[in-house]
């Protein structure tokens, strides 16, 4: 079967089960179970209410379930199993994290990983926070933000390629066409570098990839945050003689600091599962190895479950923190 | 800063250069990338692509000298254009690496063995030989010349129609297409019911619930990926299209959920008490009230599920087969960039094809992008 017309009748089914489920749901509870009429009217009426909210839920819950739930516990259960032949999975401890820490990929990818989650959130927010500034004070400031916001809707892969071009290095004698090497030699670089094969700059070089898709986002969510900002707060710091830096860093930046913590931690999840742009650009050589692409290598070119499950539950672990006082902070506003 | 008397305009130019020197930064890049996949492979690989606007004097690769041999007198002769592009103009030229300039245009080059050549300045030459040269390798053409910006539309065409070298990027739109339709309709209306009774809806373990989601959204999905490609292969779904669209909708939820629920809490409680005073089910206000007042979260959800679909490449690669028939953009993408990661015309022009729907959601709903972004995080 061609697969667009597949993709026609998934939709149709998807979208056409989904309301059939409610609709016909619905009705076989006020019609057929708790009818709100003759003797039990009121009574019905409440359990039916009760009973509701949970057919709203179902598929919703059904598929959280199923699908991001469930594969946390089996996961974790993976990690401490190793497949032995026939597809038995024989419970081994702590085997699999141990041979995990001792590969020196692994701890590569930590190191990696932690430049990662330092250089990139950190970079992201500070120029969102710079240009959500600046563009707020002139007529075209919109216009610029959209153009500085675009990189956000360009895949991982395909930054990645726009990138490779960038860093592209040509022999000495032959004209460059990467703009990296061509400033490098116009600014009296003796010999072009190829830059994704230096370690640690290299890793920087992957880094500003994502920088440059991220930053777009800081800049939205805090020039929204900077509109929010009271005027008299500003007015008043204006009218006591502080200086543009003084305001920026006095009076702005602490009103802010609630949603720069929002921007950063939302940053800081993108990186932890960053695994496209090292794919496509080293795939892990010259020392550039993450942990999400570790993972993939030990998943489906090792295949070997029981290490690849263990890493996915460090980068599980290194959400962790994240996740708690993300929860924290939903449940306080509920009330 | 702008009520500072005496320092309004030098600061407001600061201001402007910057943000101006910013944008560049980050266009610069993209546009590098757009400008490329409009030139041949050999500009490509000759020049940098800020050189192609102008006219450009520069030592092209070395051309191998073609065309049909005839007789001439007692010589044997070929003749032809060195160029396909006929304004080229040819400042010096040789037939050896070592010299590439050792003559001016019109000048003659003797080859030996009573051979010789001449190249004139618009880039017509002359091959003549006492013998035939039929069999024996005809000499290359070390050219320095200035040629004026060609673009050309020959990429877009090799890459989207002509399937070389089993790469097509035309059929792997297509794929990326039938991924990311489903993959976005489907969890919209899951994910509506489920918020409004999140928002609207009073029962036990609802507060609970709503945190559940908040952290599911920030679940890697890197921890998915082995226990659903077990289970899919278990229940018989395996690797493709049902697969990726099932996994798609699980991954989209929480987010979806999230959004929405936001948004309904928002919406005017006396509406849809109203609504329940006069008589109407849960069912019809959700139907009637409800989703069509939703309409700007919806549309968030939409474009953000979109995007991420149609540039997602860690789910493809494990949920979908790599055969021709399944494999997306960002796979072609990854796969070009091993097999032909030199082929520069090929890369740029098919990273553009990936990109250029993105780009028209981007800027056709940036509105309700940002509305997303705001709704979602902060808080």
């Amino acid at each position: 079967m061609n697969p667009a017309f597949q993709a026609l009748i998934t939709i149709v089914i998807g979208v056409g089960g989904c309301v059939g489920y409610f609709y016909a749901s619905n009705l076989f509870l006020d019609k057929v179970l708790y009818p709100p009429s003759g003797p039990n009217a009121g009574h019905n009426i409440n359990r039916a209410n009760i009973i509701r909210p949970w057919l709203f839920l179902f598929p919703a819950m059904l598929a959280l379930g199923v699908y991001l739930a469930y594969p946390v516990v089996a996961t974790a259960w993976l990690s401490f199993h190793q497949q032995r032949a026939g597809g038995v999975e024989e419970f081994v401890g702590l085997a699999n994290y141990q041979q995990m820490i001792s590969e020196s990929k692994f701890w590569e990818s930590m190191r990696n990983n932690m430049l990662w989650l330092i250089v990139v959130p950190a970079l992201s927010t500070m120029f969102g926070l710079l240009v959500a500034t600046l563009t707020d004070r002139i007529w075209w400031g919109s216009i610029a933000k959209s153009l500085i916001f675009m990189p956000m809707a360009i895949s991982f892969v395909g930054a990645s390629v726009i990138w490779k071009l960038i860093y592209d290095a040509r022999p000495i004698e032959q004209d460059q066409i990467g703009m990296l090497n061509a400033l490098y030699l116009w600014f009296g670089g003796t010999e072009p570098q190829t830059w994704l094969t230096i370690p640690l700059w290299n890793s920087l070089f992957l880094m500003i990839v994502l920088v440059w898709i991220q930053a777009g986002f800081a800049m939205v969510i805090l020039s929204a945050a900077l509109r929010s900002i009271p005027e008299e707060t500003i007015e008043a710091a204006i009218i006591d003689g502080a200086n543009p830096f003084q305001i920026f860093f006095k009076i702005k930046v602490p009103q802010i600091m609630g949603t720069i913590v929002v921007v950063w931690t939302t940053i800081t999840i993108v990186v932890l599962k960053v695994f496209d742009i090292v794919l496509a650009m080293t795939n892990g050589q010259w020392e550039t190895q993450v942990l999400a692409n570790y993972m993939f290598d030990k998943l489906f070119r090792a295949n070997d479950w029981g290490v690849g499950s263990a890493s996915a539950m460090v980068i599980m672990l290194l959400v962790m923190p994240i996740l708690v006082w993300n929860v924290y902070n939903a449940r306080k506003e509920m009330r | 800063m702008d009520n500072i008397a005496g320092k309004r305009s030098s600061l407001t130019w600061a201001v402007h250069i910057s943000v101006l020197f910013l944008v560049l930064l980050w266009l610069l890049p993209t546009f590098g990338l757009l400008v490329s996949s409009f030139r041949t492979g050999d500009q490509i690989s000759t020049s940098g692509w800020w050189r192609s606007m102008t006219t450009q004097e520069t030592q092209l690769s070395p051309i191998r000298i073609a065309g049909e041999e005839r007789a001439e007198g007692d010589l044997f002769v070929i003749d032809g254009n060195l160029f396909a592009n006929a304004a080229t103009t040819v400042s010096a030229w040789g037939t050896s690496s070592r010299e590439p300039e050792a003559y001016a245009p019109g000048e003659v080059a003797d080859l030996g063995d009573g051979q010789s050549l001449t190249v004139t300045g618009d880039g017509d030459f002359k091959l003549s030989s006492p013998a035939t040269t039929e069999g024996t390798r005809l000499p290359r053409v070390f050219a320095t010349a200035a040629t004026p910006p060609e673009f050309t539309l020959k990429n877009y065409d090799t890459v989207l129609f002509n399937a070389s070298a089993g790469q097509s990027i035309g059929k792997a739109f297509l794929n990326t297409m039938t991924v990311a339709i489903p993959a976005t309709l489907i969890p919209i209306l899951v994910a509506a019911f489920a918020a409004y009774a999140l928002a609207w809806m009073e029962f036990m373990g609802r507060a609970l619930l709503v945190a559940t989601v908040v952290g599911l959204l920030v679940v890697p999905l890197q921890l998915a990926l082995i226990p659903l490609l077990q289970l899919h292969n278990a229940i018989g779904i395996g690797k493709g299209y049902l697969g990726i669209w099932l996994a798609h909708t699980g991954f989209g939820l929480p987010l979806a959920i999230y959004l929405l629920r936001n948004y309904m809490v928002g919406l005017p409680r006396d509406i849809i008490e109203n609504a329940r005073v006069d008589g109407a089910t849960e069912f019809q206000i959700f139907i009637k009230i409800i989703l069509p007042l939703s309409f700007p979260a919806l549309a968030s959800f939409s474009i953000f599920q979109f995007l991420w679909t149609w540039n997602d490449l860690l789910v493809a690669l494990v949920f979908l087969g790599t055969g021709d028939d399944q494999l997306v953009l960002t796979g072609s993408l990854v796969n070009l960039l091993g097999s032909r990661g030199g082929d520069w015309e090929i890369l740029a022009t098919s990273a553009f094809v990936s990109i250029a729907v993105p780009l028209l959601v981007f800027f056709a709903m940036q509105k309700y992008l940002v509305r997303g972004l705001l709704a979602g995080s902060v808080k």
